[in-house]
Protein backbone atom coordinates (compact mmCIF):
# COMPACT_ATOMS: atom_id res chain seq x y z
CA UNK A 1 0.00 0.00 0.00
CA UNK A 2 1.51 3.56 -1.02
CA UNK A 3 -0.11 6.44 -0.35
CA UNK A 4 1.35 9.48 -2.20
CA UNK A 5 0.42 13.36 -1.22
CA UNK A 6 0.20 16.02 -2.89
CA UNK A 7 -0.05 19.32 -0.29
CA UNK A 8 -0.34 23.30 -2.40
CA UNK A 9 -1.05 26.15 -1.67
CA UNK A 10 0.25 29.55 -1.32
CA UNK A 11 3.99 29.92 0.69
CA UNK A 12 2.45 31.01 4.06
CA UNK A 13 -0.45 28.74 4.78
CA UNK A 14 1.01 26.38 6.11
CA UNK A 15 1.65 23.29 3.19
CA UNK A 16 4.96 22.24 4.51
CA UNK A 17 3.85 21.72 7.66
CA UNK A 18 0.69 19.84 6.72
CA UNK A 19 3.02 17.84 4.96
CA UNK A 20 5.40 17.19 7.66
CA UNK A 21 2.37 16.04 10.08
CA UNK A 22 1.30 13.13 7.61
CA UNK A 23 4.84 12.24 6.78
CA UNK A 24 5.18 12.13 11.00
CA UNK A 25 1.73 10.29 11.28
CA UNK A 26 3.50 7.81 8.17
CA UNK A 27 6.70 7.15 9.94
CA UNK A 28 5.19 6.77 13.78
CA UNK A 29 2.53 4.40 11.98
CA UNK A 30 5.07 1.85 11.08
CA UNK A 31 5.84 2.75 7.46
CA UNK A 32 8.39 4.34 5.02
CA UNK A 33 8.24 7.77 4.48
CA UNK A 34 9.53 10.71 2.24
CA UNK A 35 8.96 14.53 2.03
CA UNK A 36 9.71 16.33 -0.25
CA UNK A 37 8.92 20.26 -0.60
CA UNK A 38 9.48 22.22 -3.87
CA UNK A 39 11.71 25.25 -3.65
CA UNK A 40 13.71 28.16 -5.06
CA UNK A 41 12.12 31.34 -5.86
CA UNK A 42 8.71 29.84 -6.38
CA UNK A 43 8.20 30.16 -2.54
CA UNK A 44 8.28 33.62 -1.71
CA UNK A 45 4.86 34.69 -1.85
CA UNK A 46 4.27 32.37 -4.90
CA UNK A 47 2.54 29.03 -4.48
CA UNK A 48 4.47 26.31 -2.83
CA UNK A 49 4.13 22.48 -2.78
CA UNK A 50 5.45 19.43 -1.17
CA UNK A 51 5.44 15.59 -1.60
CA UNK A 52 4.98 13.00 0.72
CA UNK A 53 4.90 9.06 0.19
CA UNK A 54 3.90 6.55 3.28
CA UNK A 55 4.65 3.29 1.45
CA UNK A 56 5.15 -0.26 2.94
CA UNK A 57 7.70 -1.04 0.49
CA UNK A 58 11.16 1.32 0.52
CA UNK A 59 10.07 4.79 -0.99
CA UNK A 60 12.34 5.38 -4.83
CA UNK A 61 10.98 8.68 -6.18
CA UNK A 62 10.09 11.03 -3.34
CA UNK A 63 8.75 13.59 -6.03
CA UNK A 64 4.91 13.12 -6.64
CA UNK A 65 3.37 13.94 -10.46
CA UNK A 66 0.28 11.59 -10.02
CA UNK A 67 -1.06 12.00 -6.40
CA UNK A 68 -3.07 9.38 -4.80
CA UNK A 69 -4.72 11.89 -2.65
CA UNK A 70 -4.03 16.13 -3.08
CA UNK A 71 -4.65 18.51 -0.22
CA UNK A 72 -4.84 22.31 -2.12
CA UNK A 73 -5.63 25.82 -0.58
CA UNK A 74 -5.57 27.89 -3.67
CA UNK A 75 -7.20 28.39 -6.81
CA UNK A 76 -4.12 27.84 -9.15
CA UNK A 77 -3.24 24.85 -7.26
CA UNK A 78 -6.50 23.03 -7.58
CA UNK A 79 -6.46 24.44 -11.57
CA UNK A 80 -2.53 23.20 -11.52
CA UNK A 81 -3.15 19.76 -9.70
CA UNK A 82 -6.75 18.41 -10.17
CA UNK A 83 -6.42 16.20 -13.21
CA UNK A 84 -2.70 14.93 -12.08
CA UNK A 85 -4.98 12.82 -9.02
CA UNK A 86 -5.36 9.17 -9.89
CA UNK A 87 -7.94 7.37 -11.20
CA UNK A 88 -10.27 6.19 -7.46
CA UNK A 89 -7.96 9.06 -5.75
CA UNK A 90 -9.17 11.93 -3.66
CA UNK A 91 -8.67 15.78 -3.15
CA UNK A 92 -9.08 17.61 -0.37
CA UNK A 93 -10.00 21.50 -1.23
CA UNK A 94 -10.40 24.27 0.76
CA UNK A 95 -13.85 25.41 -0.51
CA UNK A 96 -13.36 29.01 0.93
CA UNK A 97 -10.11 29.52 -1.45
CA UNK A 98 -10.56 27.52 -3.80
CA UNK A 99 -12.78 29.14 -6.80
CA UNK A 100 -15.09 26.44 -8.43
CA UNK A 101 -15.48 22.77 -8.58
CA UNK A 102 -13.84 19.24 -10.34
CA UNK A 103 -15.80 17.38 -13.19
CA UNK A 104 -14.04 14.36 -12.53
CA UNK A 105 -15.99 11.55 -11.54
CA UNK A 106 -12.88 8.91 -11.28
CA UNK A 107 -11.73 10.84 -7.90
CA UNK A 108 -13.52 11.67 -4.38
CA UNK A 109 -13.62 15.44 -3.95
CA UNK A 110 -14.24 16.82 -0.23
CA UNK A 111 -14.64 20.61 -0.52
CA UNK A 112 -13.97 21.72 3.43
CA UNK A 113 -14.66 25.25 4.29
CA UNK A 114 -11.04 25.21 6.31
CA UNK A 115 -10.36 28.73 5.99
CA UNK A 116 -14.03 29.63 7.12
CA UNK A 117 -13.85 27.00 9.53
CA UNK A 118 -10.40 28.09 11.16
CA UNK A 119 -11.88 31.71 11.18
CA UNK A 120 -15.08 30.73 13.48
CA UNK A 121 -13.35 28.61 15.45
CA UNK A 122 -10.08 30.70 16.63
CA UNK A 123 -8.09 29.17 14.85
CA UNK A 124 -6.52 31.59 12.33
CA UNK A 125 -4.08 30.07 10.22
CA UNK A 126 -5.00 26.40 11.15
CA UNK A 127 -7.23 25.61 7.83
CA UNK A 128 -3.91 23.69 6.52
CA UNK A 129 -4.18 21.40 9.35
CA UNK A 130 -8.24 21.07 9.70
CA UNK A 131 -7.61 19.57 5.74
CA UNK A 132 -4.91 17.36 6.64
CA UNK A 133 -7.70 15.77 9.83
CA UNK A 134 -10.18 15.38 6.96
CA UNK A 135 -7.49 13.68 4.92
CA UNK A 136 -6.06 11.42 8.10
CA UNK A 137 -9.87 10.49 8.75
CA UNK A 138 -10.64 9.17 5.06
CA UNK A 139 -7.31 7.77 4.63
CA UNK A 140 -7.67 5.47 7.77
CA UNK A 141 -4.08 4.94 7.99
CA UNK A 142 -3.26 5.01 11.56
CA UNK A 143 -5.77 5.24 14.51
CA UNK A 144 -5.93 8.97 16.72
CA UNK A 145 -2.97 8.09 19.57
CA UNK A 146 -0.65 7.93 16.43
CA UNK A 147 -2.17 10.89 15.08
CA UNK A 148 -1.69 13.29 18.38
CA UNK A 149 2.02 11.79 18.71
CA UNK A 150 3.03 12.75 15.67
CA UNK A 151 1.59 16.42 16.08
CA UNK A 152 3.15 16.59 19.30
CA UNK A 153 7.03 15.68 17.34
CA UNK A 154 6.02 18.37 14.82
CA UNK A 155 5.16 21.60 17.03
CA UNK A 156 8.88 22.99 18.35
CA UNK A 157 9.59 23.18 22.22
CA UNK A 158 9.08 26.94 21.53
CA UNK A 159 5.49 26.41 20.09
CA UNK A 160 4.47 24.35 22.75
CA UNK A 161 1.22 26.41 23.72
CA UNK A 162 0.15 26.08 20.07
CA UNK A 163 -0.84 22.43 20.76
CA UNK A 164 -3.86 22.50 21.95
CA UNK A 165 -5.50 24.63 19.08
CA UNK A 166 -3.22 22.54 16.81
CA UNK A 167 -5.21 19.05 17.71
CA UNK A 168 -8.65 21.38 17.68
CA UNK A 169 -8.07 21.68 14.08
CA UNK A 170 -7.16 18.30 13.78
CA UNK A 171 -10.53 17.56 15.09
CA UNK A 172 -12.77 20.05 13.66
CA UNK A 173 -11.45 18.27 10.46
CA UNK A 174 -11.73 14.74 11.30
CA UNK A 175 -15.15 14.97 12.40
CA UNK A 176 -16.34 17.31 9.33
CA UNK A 177 -18.85 15.47 7.04
CA UNK A 178 -19.02 16.62 3.43
CA UNK B 1 20.46 3.73 17.72
CA UNK B 2 18.30 6.47 18.90
CA UNK B 3 14.59 6.67 18.07
CA UNK B 4 14.16 8.24 14.25
CA UNK B 5 13.58 11.44 13.27
CA UNK B 6 12.67 13.19 10.02
CA UNK B 7 15.96 15.74 8.99
CA UNK B 8 16.26 16.80 5.54
CA UNK B 9 19.31 15.42 4.22
CA UNK B 10 21.04 18.35 4.36
CA UNK B 11 20.31 18.30 8.28
CA UNK B 12 21.13 14.97 8.59
CA UNK B 13 24.43 15.36 7.03
CA UNK B 14 25.51 18.49 8.77
CA UNK B 15 24.73 16.60 12.61
CA UNK B 16 26.82 14.02 11.47
CA UNK B 17 29.76 15.92 10.24
CA UNK B 18 29.53 17.36 14.06
CA UNK B 19 29.18 13.55 15.24
CA UNK B 20 32.42 12.97 13.42
CA UNK B 21 34.32 15.64 15.24
CA UNK B 22 34.40 18.09 12.19
CA UNK B 23 35.34 20.75 14.39
CA UNK B 24 35.35 23.74 11.97
CA UNK B 25 33.15 24.65 9.27
CA UNK B 26 33.77 27.43 6.78
CA UNK B 27 31.52 28.21 4.28
CA UNK B 28 29.35 30.22 1.95
CA UNK B 29 25.25 30.31 1.03
CA UNK B 30 23.78 28.69 -2.12
CA UNK B 31 20.95 26.51 -2.92
CA UNK B 32 20.58 24.01 -2.25
CA UNK B 33 22.67 23.48 0.29
CA UNK B 34 22.38 26.56 2.36
CA UNK B 35 21.05 24.02 5.18
CA UNK B 36 24.22 22.32 6.02
CA UNK B 37 25.94 25.70 7.02
CA UNK B 38 22.30 26.89 8.73
CA UNK B 39 22.20 23.92 10.73
CA UNK B 40 25.65 24.38 11.81
CA UNK B 41 25.63 27.87 12.36
CA UNK B 42 23.10 26.93 15.26
CA UNK B 43 25.03 23.80 16.04
CA UNK B 44 28.54 24.35 16.25
CA UNK B 45 28.90 27.40 19.49
CA UNK B 46 26.86 24.24 21.67
CA UNK B 47 29.33 21.86 21.63
CA UNK B 48 32.77 23.58 21.08
CA UNK B 49 33.11 24.30 17.60
CA UNK B 50 33.76 26.78 15.27
CA UNK B 51 31.16 28.10 12.59
CA UNK B 52 32.54 30.31 10.14
CA UNK B 53 30.43 32.34 7.24
CA UNK B 54 33.47 33.09 4.40
CA UNK B 55 33.36 35.85 2.22
CA UNK B 56 32.96 33.78 -0.48
CA UNK B 57 33.67 30.16 -2.08
CA UNK B 58 37.54 30.72 -2.12
CA UNK B 59 38.17 32.43 0.77
CA UNK B 60 36.33 29.27 2.46
CA UNK B 61 38.04 26.74 1.68
CA UNK B 62 41.29 28.20 1.73
CA UNK B 63 40.47 28.40 5.53
CA UNK B 64 39.82 24.61 5.21
CA UNK B 65 43.30 24.62 4.16
CA UNK B 66 44.84 25.93 6.99
CA UNK B 67 42.42 24.52 9.36
CA UNK B 68 42.99 20.81 7.92
CA UNK B 69 47.04 21.76 8.44
CA UNK B 70 46.59 21.99 11.91
CA UNK B 71 45.42 18.46 12.26
CA UNK B 72 41.78 19.56 13.02
CA UNK B 73 38.84 17.95 11.73
CA UNK B 74 37.06 20.25 9.12
CA UNK B 75 34.45 20.51 6.07
CA UNK B 76 33.03 22.73 3.74
CA UNK B 77 30.30 22.87 1.39
CA UNK B 78 28.59 24.34 -1.64
CA UNK B 79 26.62 23.47 -4.68
CA UNK B 80 27.81 23.82 -8.27
CA UNK B 81 29.29 27.28 -9.27
CA UNK B 82 30.28 27.07 -5.34
CA UNK B 83 32.84 24.28 -6.22
CA UNK B 84 34.13 25.54 -9.47
CA UNK B 85 35.12 28.28 -7.31
CA UNK B 86 36.80 26.34 -4.86
CA UNK B 87 38.69 24.21 -7.24
CA UNK B 88 42.03 26.02 -6.76
CA UNK B 89 41.86 25.22 -3.20
CA UNK B 90 41.24 21.72 -3.43
CA UNK B 91 44.03 21.22 -5.80
CA UNK B 92 46.33 22.47 -3.25
CA UNK B 93 45.11 20.70 -0.25
CA UNK B 94 45.00 17.56 -2.49
CA UNK B 95 48.95 18.46 -3.12
CA UNK B 96 49.59 18.96 0.36
CA UNK B 97 48.13 15.53 1.51
CA UNK B 98 46.03 17.05 3.44
CA UNK B 99 42.53 15.76 4.97
CA UNK B 100 39.27 17.34 4.69
CA UNK B 101 35.80 16.83 3.51
CA UNK B 102 34.24 18.96 0.93
CA UNK B 103 30.08 18.47 0.57
CA UNK B 104 28.70 19.35 -3.19
CA UNK B 105 24.76 19.55 -3.19
CA UNK B 106 24.78 19.61 -6.91
CA UNK B 107 22.44 21.75 -9.44
CA UNK B 108 21.79 22.55 -12.55
CA UNK B 109 24.89 24.03 -14.58
CA UNK B 110 26.74 25.22 -16.95
CA UNK B 111 27.18 28.56 -15.40
CA UNK B 112 24.60 30.02 -12.82
CA UNK B 113 22.58 27.40 -14.00
CA UNK B 114 19.11 26.32 -11.95
CA UNK B 115 18.67 25.55 -8.83
CA UNK B 116 16.96 22.17 -8.98
CA UNK B 117 18.47 18.80 -8.67
CA UNK B 118 21.50 17.84 -11.26
CA UNK B 119 24.00 15.50 -11.17
CA UNK B 120 26.13 16.84 -14.15
CA UNK B 121 29.46 17.95 -12.18
CA UNK B 122 30.58 14.01 -12.60
CA UNK B 123 32.94 14.46 -14.36
CA UNK B 124 34.46 17.95 -12.78
CA UNK B 125 34.13 16.09 -9.02
CA UNK B 126 35.36 12.65 -9.99
CA UNK B 127 38.31 13.71 -12.13
CA UNK B 128 39.61 15.88 -8.87
CA UNK B 129 38.50 19.27 -9.50
CA UNK B 130 41.14 20.97 -9.79
CA UNK B 131 44.46 21.17 -11.69
CA UNK B 132 47.05 18.53 -11.58
CA UNK B 133 48.04 14.89 -11.65
CA UNK B 134 45.55 13.16 -8.28
CA UNK B 135 42.39 12.07 -7.14
CA UNK B 136 40.36 12.78 -4.29
CA UNK B 137 37.82 9.98 -2.43
CA UNK B 138 34.25 10.73 -3.90
CA UNK B 139 31.31 8.99 -1.86
CA UNK B 140 27.51 9.51 -3.32
CA UNK B 141 24.67 8.69 -1.09
CA UNK B 142 21.20 7.96 -2.01
CA UNK B 143 19.30 8.06 0.92
CA UNK B 144 19.30 10.98 3.64
CA UNK B 145 20.38 8.45 6.02
CA UNK B 146 23.37 7.58 3.87
CA UNK B 147 24.06 11.35 3.55
CA UNK B 148 24.68 11.01 7.75
CA UNK B 149 26.48 7.92 7.09
CA UNK B 150 28.77 9.09 3.85
CA UNK B 151 29.85 11.45 5.71
CA UNK B 152 30.76 10.10 8.39
CA UNK B 153 32.65 7.64 6.35
CA UNK B 154 34.65 10.79 4.63
CA UNK B 155 36.17 12.01 7.27
CA UNK B 156 37.45 8.22 8.04
CA UNK B 157 38.88 8.41 4.77
CA UNK B 158 40.45 11.24 4.39
CA UNK B 159 42.67 10.98 8.10
CA UNK B 160 43.08 7.23 6.44
CA UNK B 161 44.58 8.48 3.30
CA UNK B 162 45.86 12.01 4.22
CA UNK B 163 43.40 13.64 1.51
CA UNK B 164 40.28 15.27 0.10
CA UNK B 165 37.16 13.34 0.71
CA UNK B 166 33.75 14.73 -1.29
CA UNK B 167 30.17 13.99 -0.51
CA UNK B 168 28.46 14.08 -4.08
CA UNK B 169 25.15 14.74 -3.45
CA UNK B 170 22.22 16.70 -5.36
CA UNK B 171 19.19 18.75 -4.33
CA UNK B 172 16.78 16.41 -4.33
CA UNK B 173 18.80 14.85 -1.13
CA UNK B 174 19.12 18.25 0.16
CA UNK B 175 15.93 19.04 0.61
CA UNK B 176 13.94 16.42 0.97
CA UNK B 177 13.57 14.56 4.55
CA UNK B 178 13.20 11.00 5.40
CA UNK B 179 14.00 9.15 8.89
CA UNK B 180 17.15 9.04 10.07
CA UNK B 181 18.88 7.91 13.18
CA UNK B 182 21.74 8.50 14.98
CA UNK B 183 23.63 6.61 17.90
CA UNK B 184 23.72 8.08 21.14
CA UNK B 185 27.33 8.68 21.31
CA UNK B 186 28.89 11.84 22.84
CA UNK B 187 30.10 13.78 20.47
CA UNK B 188 33.95 14.52 20.72
CA UNK B 189 35.56 17.02 18.61
CA UNK B 190 38.42 16.19 16.77
CA UNK B 191 42.41 17.36 17.64
CA UNK B 192 46.14 16.84 15.99
CA UNK B 193 46.53 13.70 18.13
CA UNK B 194 47.25 10.93 16.04
CA UNK B 195 48.58 13.25 13.34
CA UNK B 196 52.25 13.65 13.66
CA UNK B 197 52.24 16.02 10.61
CA UNK B 198 50.41 18.84 11.50
CA UNK B 199 51.74 22.43 11.61
CA UNK B 200 50.22 23.14 14.87
CA UNK B 201 51.74 24.89 18.20
CA UNK B 202 54.43 22.29 20.00
CA UNK B 203 56.72 24.82 21.47
CA UNK B 204 59.95 23.62 19.95
CA UNK B 205 59.16 20.34 21.30
CA UNK B 206 59.94 18.68 18.21
CA UNK B 207 61.14 18.93 14.49
CA UNK B 208 58.64 21.69 12.79
CA UNK B 209 56.25 20.75 10.26
CA UNK B 210 56.17 22.20 6.60
CA UNK B 211 53.00 21.89 4.65
CA UNK B 212 53.37 22.76 1.41
CA UNK B 213 52.74 21.61 -2.87
CA UNK B 214 55.34 23.88 -4.37
CA UNK B 215 58.04 21.63 -5.54
CA UNK B 216 60.27 23.73 -8.63
CA UNK B 217 62.61 20.82 -9.03
CA UNK B 218 60.88 18.52 -11.58
CA UNK B 219 61.88 14.87 -10.28
CA UNK B 220 61.22 16.16 -6.43
CA UNK B 221 57.91 17.04 -7.60
CA UNK B 222 57.22 13.63 -9.66
CA UNK B 223 58.53 11.57 -6.77
CA UNK B 224 55.83 13.37 -4.43
CA UNK B 225 53.39 12.92 -7.14
CA UNK B 226 54.44 9.22 -7.71
CA UNK B 227 53.71 9.07 -3.49
CA UNK B 228 50.66 10.07 -4.12
CA UNK B 229 49.93 7.13 -6.44
CA UNK B 230 50.88 4.19 -4.64
CA UNK B 231 48.26 5.60 -2.43
CA UNK B 232 45.43 5.72 -4.55
CA UNK B 233 45.83 1.79 -5.72
CA UNK B 234 45.76 1.37 -2.12
CA UNK B 235 42.61 2.66 -2.05
CA UNK B 236 41.19 1.76 -5.59
CA UNK B 237 42.30 -2.25 -3.86
CA UNK B 238 40.63 -1.83 -0.37
CA UNK B 239 37.83 1.19 -0.77
CA UNK B 240 35.77 0.18 -3.84
CA UNK B 241 32.02 -0.12 -3.04
CA UNK B 242 28.98 -1.24 -5.09
CA UNK B 243 25.47 -2.34 -4.58
CA UNK B 244 23.98 -4.85 -6.76
CA UNK B 245 20.30 -5.35 -6.80
CA UNK B 246 18.71 -8.68 -8.88
CA UNK B 247 21.85 -8.54 -11.29
CA UNK B 248 22.55 -12.39 -10.97
CA UNK B 249 19.62 -13.02 -13.59
CA UNK B 250 19.18 -10.12 -15.37
CA UNK B 251 19.52 -9.47 -19.22
CA UNK B 252 19.62 -5.46 -18.31
CA UNK B 253 21.07 -3.97 -15.58
CA UNK B 254 20.81 -0.32 -14.81
CA UNK B 255 23.83 1.41 -13.63
CA UNK B 256 22.82 4.85 -11.57
CA UNK B 257 24.18 6.42 -8.44
CA UNK B 258 22.95 8.84 -5.75
CA UNK B 259 19.56 9.93 -6.24
CA UNK B 260 19.16 8.65 -9.62
CA UNK B 261 19.75 5.02 -8.18
CA UNK B 262 16.48 4.94 -6.34
CA UNK B 263 14.39 5.96 -8.91
CA UNK B 264 16.08 3.46 -11.48
CA UNK B 265 15.28 1.05 -8.68
CA UNK B 266 11.74 2.07 -8.80
CA UNK B 267 12.19 1.38 -12.15
CA UNK B 268 13.16 -1.81 -11.90
CA UNK B 269 10.86 -3.25 -9.32
CA UNK B 270 7.92 -2.47 -11.51
CA UNK B 271 10.14 -4.45 -14.88
CA UNK B 272 10.20 -7.27 -12.28
CA UNK B 273 6.50 -7.27 -11.98
CA UNK B 274 6.25 -7.25 -15.42
CA UNK B 275 8.25 -10.09 -15.63
CA UNK B 276 10.95 -8.32 -17.57
CA UNK B 277 14.73 -9.52 -16.02
CA UNK B 278 16.56 -6.26 -14.94
CA UNK B 279 18.51 -5.63 -11.98
CA UNK B 280 20.42 -2.58 -10.69
CA UNK B 281 23.95 -1.54 -9.71
CA UNK B 282 24.53 1.72 -7.47
CA UNK B 283 28.26 2.65 -7.25
CA UNK B 284 28.18 4.20 -3.40
CA UNK B 285 32.04 4.89 -4.09
CA UNK B 286 32.42 6.91 -7.58
CA UNK B 287 36.35 7.08 -6.61
CA UNK B 288 37.42 4.82 -6.36
CA UNK B 289 34.73 3.25 -9.18
CA UNK B 290 34.22 0.11 -7.88
CA UNK B 291 35.16 -2.04 -11.16
CA UNK B 292 35.25 -5.49 -10.03
CA UNK B 293 31.79 -5.25 -8.60
CA UNK B 294 30.27 -3.77 -11.25
CA UNK B 295 32.00 -6.38 -13.71
CA UNK B 296 30.50 -9.25 -11.14
CA UNK B 297 27.36 -7.53 -11.58
CA UNK B 298 26.83 -7.37 -15.44
CA UNK B 299 28.51 -11.02 -15.70
CA UNK B 300 25.52 -12.36 -17.12
CA UNK B 301 23.68 -9.34 -18.63
CA UNK B 302 23.47 -8.81 -22.17
CA UNK B 303 23.12 -4.96 -21.80
CA UNK B 304 23.75 -2.16 -19.57
CA UNK B 305 21.72 1.36 -19.15
CA UNK B 306 22.94 3.90 -17.38
CA UNK B 307 20.97 6.30 -16.35
CA UNK B 308 21.77 10.12 -14.48
CA UNK B 309 20.34 13.41 -14.01
CA UNK B 310 22.76 14.62 -16.52
CA UNK B 311 23.68 14.25 -20.59
CA UNK B 312 25.52 10.97 -19.65
CA UNK B 313 28.79 11.17 -17.75
CA UNK B 314 29.44 8.13 -15.59
CA UNK B 315 28.13 5.83 -18.71
CA UNK B 316 32.11 6.55 -19.85
CA UNK B 317 32.94 5.22 -16.22
CA UNK B 318 30.96 2.46 -16.83
CA UNK B 319 32.35 1.79 -20.29
CA UNK B 320 36.07 1.99 -19.15
CA UNK B 321 35.07 -0.35 -16.46
CA UNK B 322 33.62 -3.61 -17.94
CA UNK B 323 35.89 -2.80 -21.10
CA UNK B 324 33.01 -1.83 -23.40
CA UNK B 325 32.46 -6.44 -22.67
CA UNK B 326 28.82 -5.01 -23.29
CA UNK B 327 26.23 -2.63 -25.38
CA UNK B 328 25.94 0.22 -22.89
CA UNK B 329 23.12 2.48 -23.81
CA UNK B 330 22.11 5.71 -21.73
CA UNK B 331 19.00 7.69 -20.48
CA UNK B 332 19.46 10.65 -18.77
CA UNK B 333 17.48 14.05 -17.98
CA UNK B 334 18.70 17.33 -17.43
CA UNK B 335 19.02 21.25 -16.14
CA UNK B 336 17.19 19.90 -13.06
CA UNK B 337 14.55 17.63 -14.72
CA UNK B 338 14.25 14.31 -12.75
CA UNK B 339 13.53 11.35 -14.24
CA UNK B 340 10.53 9.44 -13.44
CA UNK B 341 10.76 5.91 -13.12
CA UNK B 342 8.03 5.28 -15.29
CA UNK B 343 10.80 7.02 -17.99
CA UNK B 344 13.62 4.50 -16.93
CA UNK B 345 11.65 1.66 -17.33
CA UNK B 346 9.72 2.56 -21.07
CA UNK B 347 14.37 2.89 -21.97
CA UNK B 348 14.33 -0.55 -20.53
CA UNK B 349 11.72 -1.73 -22.66
CA UNK B 350 12.74 -0.41 -25.47
CA UNK B 351 16.51 -1.82 -24.97
CA UNK B 352 14.34 -5.10 -25.53
CA UNK B 353 14.07 -6.24 -22.16
CA UNK B 354 10.58 -7.57 -22.56
CA UNK B 355 8.90 -10.88 -20.88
Amino acid sequence: MTNEFLLAGFGGQGILFAGKLLAYVGLYAGKEVSWLPSYGPEMRGGTCNCSVTVSDAPIGSPLILEPTQLLVMNTPSFDKFIGAVKPDGMAFIDSTLVEGQSDRKDIKCFYVPATAMANENGLKGMANIILAGKLLKEIGLTDEAVIEKAMKKCIPPKKADKLEANMKALKLGMDFNG
Amino acid sequence: MAEKSLMKGNEALAEAALRAGCKCFFGYPITPQTEIAAYLSKRMPKVGGVFLQAESEVAAINMVYGCAGSGIRCMTSSSSPGISLKSEGISYIAGADLPCVIIDVMRGGPGLGGIQPSQADYYQITKGVGHGDYNIIVLAPSTVQEMADCVTKAFDLADKYRMPAVVLADGLLGQMMEPVAFDDAEIVMSDASNKPWAANGHKNARKHNIINSLYLQAPELERTIKERYERYAEIEKNEPVGVADYCDDADIVVVAYGSTARLAKSAVDEARKQGIKAGVFRPVTLYPFPKNELNAAVKNAKKVLVVEMSMGQMVDDVKLAINCSKPVDFFGRTGGVIPAPAEILAKIKEMGGNN
